[in-house]
């Protein structure tokens, strides 16, 4: 990696300060950014990293039963602080990557990241989530943009993400065979007010929501109710490890296996 | 009851202490007072013209020692070929020139073009990152058909084609294959892929340079299973530095699968830095480079077809493949699918007529060569496919058309022009059969049909020439090189044993089983004796490990060494004992006389050994030391049964497998559990070719699996807890210790046993599916399935 300053600031305010300088950067748990320092395919001047920053650790419970998460609070801690009031949630972080991704990585991170193939953005985007920053709270549904894009500014970090609790949830992942990011992965939660079936992995422009399915879903929350429903091929990413058609296949699998998950 | 100590035990393993505690010495431990690093320069075209190498602003960057370009290597050697392939029409293979760096063109993503060596490894990377490369890039070949079409691009412009050689086997056999095709009652016909695999040993390679000006010697330090091969390669046929002036070095290695048996550029490269800096020079491959320089594996695209009469019994075998060669020849390459391959086509079958053609191919891809298994795990799969698809076709049990094309008479000459000395193929297939309970599967069928899963059986044989080689006979094959071993069996004045050996371990096991057989032939105990590898100035001349070859070439030439350490010993006890040497037995560790109870212990023998004061010095000369060299007379056979049970997810094409069994035929084994260890080893590695492995190129040649991130390793979770037996044993006849090597069988044995398994669940749910190329990820199986 090229050289590079670091900053660990102990609080936001701090953290949004020191993030001003030319080609800063904000670091999480940097389970992607490291690999691409060492790879020398980024070079900011300077690293900010968020995982000092007490205020943006740990899982609790919102006055309206949301359950909030601190942006840098690590995978493991949500797999274990999440499972009692959000277990769909604490699910999905107990199988990303493996032990030493979840003890560093971080929701902030990978949400800011919007990696295709992540798993948090498909429960973001599944569970109606609000994704707070410093300086705002963004809608999960105007939050993701497209492949590694966001609606987050130049500087804006991640302090806090707040899921609703749905009454019923489910993540399927299919793994993609090398990497184990999700081929496809499929977040479905069923709130009061109607079901969210959010996709990951599949599809050209990120993570998005299956609206026939979940029309489908809000009327008769069974697989069976996902009969004749298929997502189309095109936009769907096709690559060594699968077509555009088995992506957009595994989508309609993967969907029922979580609606069924779900109970 | 099982022995505890000798032949036959299982201690465990000695050298684990150290491996499994941070103790152990790899390459990249070792580093020099003063030593600088090298960073190289890579293609990132896979066929360019090089129009020119600008270092003179690179060179003025901090740290930067000295940056060498293909130019500072006109003077010097390029990396040698060890076997030379004669093709059909007798003329020799095409064999393009290597340098070590880049010369006048790049032929693949990686092809080293510049090395920039600095104070530190980070200042030689930013150097190299300022050197101004003007490469003009070239259609790239990177299809073997295509690259041997008319007009294709050239790899290399100083060679007709893109054709290495056109190789026949047996040539004059051709016509009556082509014969009994005519008369066939059935054929089958299959045409496969067997994937590009990329080795991944645990440690990247790593070299170390070091030059003394005091004594004009230099050292390497290398990640290698054979350093004396590396110095006569290197030194003779790269830079011209004899032997007495060249060390090499290869320490504890951390896997090395065949990959780094091949002598490399990086390797001679360090040395020659040091020699030109007069200062040490070191590499270390970072993962990402290891993908694009490592030799790969396999790549042969194969039509098989057999022929059977109308009682099934094969009559005939042809098969036409298409091998690999990547852009240069890597140091075994040309072996691989022809000798290692062609000669193992008859399998564990008396077929009468086999016709073998391989064409060798430049392409614009990493060199590829030989790896676990090297052209039998081809040979195997091809053939064990074939039969199984012939058994479907004819609606046999793919059993029973295994056992009743059997050889069953020992010695058996195959047409393919060698001899297998024994072997027991339906004890083999009878002990698997014990293991899998057949009778079982369907019960296990259904119980995954109501889960909707798919449930499948195969099972294959395979056999694979081992313990190479005779020297004579590789010589008439081409090898450059003999194929013996050494060893140095050096008795200390009290007792202990120091084995100097050629064979070099990376995981064997070495250290631990190589003292059992010592220890048993001298009633001694294993903790007095020894194991000393890797070092050319500390061993004799030996050509390593590979080809599971090191038990019995390796060993054998230990129990030479050993018999003649026992010989000595026994005049010397016969002066202590005041006996004629002919009554004298050993036994225990104490030499007797005969029907009396006199005796001496070992040790006392060995310090009169070394301190002669009361010794037939006028008869034999003090010390106890032998060396042995060891050529084999033949090839060893270990054979075998596998049988894999997988289920499928008809929904997302997913294939796990559930019961694994292998019954193999290694002859004698030494070490019970090394040898479990080693099967386990080699299925994994099988089993990941199967379901995981590939490497793939675009149509521009560059590597889309060149990380973890693309390229599918197999995981814990993707095996099952296998069956492993090896109690049916054939000991082999030529060598001493009745051995037949274990360290591939894994990795030959289980790829088609996988495949057929799929197919069977497939088509035991109607599919009509008669074959999925490797490796069968869920996305293949689901197009087959749905195609």
């Amino acid at each position: 990696m090229y050289a590079f300053d670091f900053e660990k600031p102990g609080s936001i305010a701090d953290a949004v300060a020191a993030l001003k300088d030319e080609d800063a950067q904000a670091l999480g748990g940097g389970q992607t950014l490291i690999p691409t320092l060492k790879q020398r395919l980024a070079m900011p001047s300077k690293l900010v990293s968020l995982t000092g920053i007490s205020e943006m650790q740990g899982v609790c419970k919102a006055d309206d039963g949301a359950v909030c998460i601190g942006g840098a609070t690590p995978h493991a801690v949500v797999a274990a602080e999440a499972a009692g009031d959000y277990p769909a949630l604490a699910e999905l972080a107990a199988h990303i990557g493996d032990p030493a991704v979840r003890n560093r990585g971080t929701i902030g991170g990978s949400l800011a990241n919007n990696d295709p193939a992540a798993c948090y953005p498909a429960a973001a985007l599944g569970s109606g989530a609000t994704i707070v920053t410093n300086a705002r709270e963004i809608a999960a549904d105007d939050y993701f943009q497209g492949m590694f894009t966001t609606a987050l500014d130049e500087g804006e970090i991640v302090t806090e993400v707040r899921f609703p609790v749905p009454e019923k949830a489910a993540y399927m992942k299919f793994e993609q065979p090398a990497s184990r990011f999700a081929l496809v992965g499929v977040f479905v939660a069923k709130y009061a007010d109607g079901v969210r079936v959010a996709v990951t992995g599949a599809s050209e422009s990120g993570v998005f929501r299956w609206s026939e399915a979940e029309a489908a879903l809000s009327s008769n929350f069974s697989a069976g109710a996902l009969d004749g429903l298929s997502v189309p091929a095109d936009g769907m990413i096709s690559d060594l490890h699968g077509s555009g058609a088995y992506r957009a296949h595994l989508v309609a699998v993967m969907t029922r296996r979580a609606v069924d998950a779900a109970g | 009851m099982p022995k505890d100590h000798g032949i036959g035990a299982s201690p465990k393993r000695r050298e684990d202490v150290r491996f499994l505690t941070g103790a152990g010495n790899y390459t990249d431990d070792i580093n020099i007072y003063g030593q600088a690093y090298v960073h190289f320069l890579r293609s990132d075209v896979a066929h360019g013209k090089i129009n020119s190498v600008d270092t003179s602003a690179a060179e003025g960057m901090p740290g930067v020692v000295r940056i060498f370009t293909g130019a500072d290597f006109e003077g010097v050697g390029g990396l040698p070929c060890g076997w030379q392939v004669t093709d059909r029409h007798g003329e020799p293979m095409q064999e393009p020139a290597h340098p070590v760096l880049a010369q006048g063109k790049v032929r693949h993503v990686g092809d080293p073009i510049a090395a920039v060596v600095a104070d530190t490894p980070e200042q030689a990377r930013d150097a190299a990152e300022a050197i101004e490369v003007d490469i003009e890039e070239l259609p790239a070949v990177v299809d073997m058909k295509a690259a041997l079409q008319d007009g294709a691009p050239k790899v290399h412009d100083d060679l007709k084609n893109n054709l290495c050689y056109d190789w026949g086997f047996v040539e004059e056999n051709k016509a009556a294959v082509e014969e009994a095709f005519g008369k066939a009652a059935h054929v089958t016909t299959l045409e496969l892929v067997n994937n590009r695999l990329i080795a991944n040993p645990m440690e990247p390679r790593v070299a170390v340079g070091d030059y003394s000006r005091a004594t004009d010697e230099s050292t390497l330090y290398t990640t290698s299973q054979n350093p004396h091969v590396i110095r006569l390669l290197m030194g003779a046929f790269v830079l011209g530095i004899p032997e007495h002036k060249l060390r090499v070095v290869a320490p504890d290695v951390g896997g090395g699968f065949g990959t780094k048996i091949f002598h490399y550029a990086e390797e001679a490269f360090c040395t020659f830095a040091a020699r030109q800096l007069a200062r040490p020079v070191k590499w270390t491959a970072s993962r990402s480079e290891a993908f694009m320089s490592d030799a790969h594996g396999r790549d042969h695209v194969t039509k098989i077809e057999l022929a059977l009469d109308a009682d099934n019994n094969f009559t005939a075998l042809r098969t036409e493949t298409y091998a690999n060669m990547g852009a240069y020849l890597s140091t075994f390459a040309p072996s691989v699918p022809t000798w290692l391959h062609g000669t193992l086509m008859a399998g564990n079958y008396k077929t009468p007529l086999i016709y073998v053609n391989v064409k060798a191919v430049f392409t614009n891809t990493v060199p590829v060569d030989a790896y676990r298994g090297a052209g039998r795990p081809e040979a195997t799969y091809q053939l064990e496919r074939v039969i199984d698809k012939a058994a479907r076709e004819l609606g046999v049990d793919p059993v029973e058309l295994r056992r009743q094309n059997f050889v069953t008479e020992f010695p058996y000459a195959t047409p393919v022009a060698v001899e297998y000395d024994t072997g027991d193929y339906n004890a083999t297939m009878d002990k698997l059969l014990e293991m899998i309970d057949r009778e079982g599967f369907d019960a296990r069928a259904e119980e995954s049909k109501k889960r909707g899963k798919l449930r499948g059986l195969g099972v294959n044989c395979y056999i694979e020439a081992c313990g190479i080689a005779p020297s004579n006979l590789v010589g008439q094959l081409g090898a450059r090189a003999g194929l013996y071993e050494s060893a140095t069996v050096r008795v200390n004045a009290t007792g202990s044993i120091s084995v100097m050996t050629g064979s070099h371990s990376h995981g064997q096991g070495h250290e631990t089983a190589f003292p059992q057989v010592i220890a048993e032939m001298l009633g001694i105990d294993e903790s007095m004796v020894d194991i000393v590898h890797g070092d050319t100035a500390n061993t004799p001349m030996g050509m390593g490990t590979y080809g599971s070859r090191s038990l019995a070439v390796g060993g054998s030439a230990m129990v030479r060494a050993t018999e003649k350490i026992i010989n000595k010993a026994k005049k010397i006890a016969a002066h202590l004992l005041e006996a004629s040497e002919a009554d004298i037995e050993l036994k225990d560790g104490a030499f007797s006389v005969a029907g009396t109870d006199k005796s001496v212990a070992w040790g006392d023998v060995t310090l009169a050994a070394y301190v002669p004061h009361n010794y037939p010095l006028e008869e034999i000369e003090p010390g106890l030391e032998e060396t042995a060299f060891y050529d084999p007379s033949n090839f060893t056979y270990p054979a075998g049964a596998y049988a894999c049970e997988v289920e499928l997810d008809p929904d997302t094409g997913r294939v796990t497998i559930e019961r694994f069994a292998a019954a193999d035929d290694f002859g004698n084994v030494v070490n019970p559990m090394i040898v479990t260890g080693q099967v386990h080893g080699g299925l994994a590695q099988g089993i990941g070719q199967a379901l995981l492995e590939g490497a793939a190129y675009d149509e521009n040649g560059q590597l889309l699996t060149g990380s973890y991130m693309d390229y599918a390793m197999p995981r814990a979770e993707d095996v099952p807890f296998f069956q492993v037996d090896h109690s049916c044993q054939t000991p082999c006849t030529h060598n001493p210790l009745g051995v037949k090597g274990c360290g591939e069988a894994g990795a030959i044995g289980s790829p088609p046993a996988v495949v057929n398994a799929v197919v069977d669940a497939l088509q035991r749910a109607g599919k009509d599916v008669t074959h999925i190329d490797m490796p069968l990820s869920p996305s293949r199986v689901w197009a087959a399935m749905n195609g």
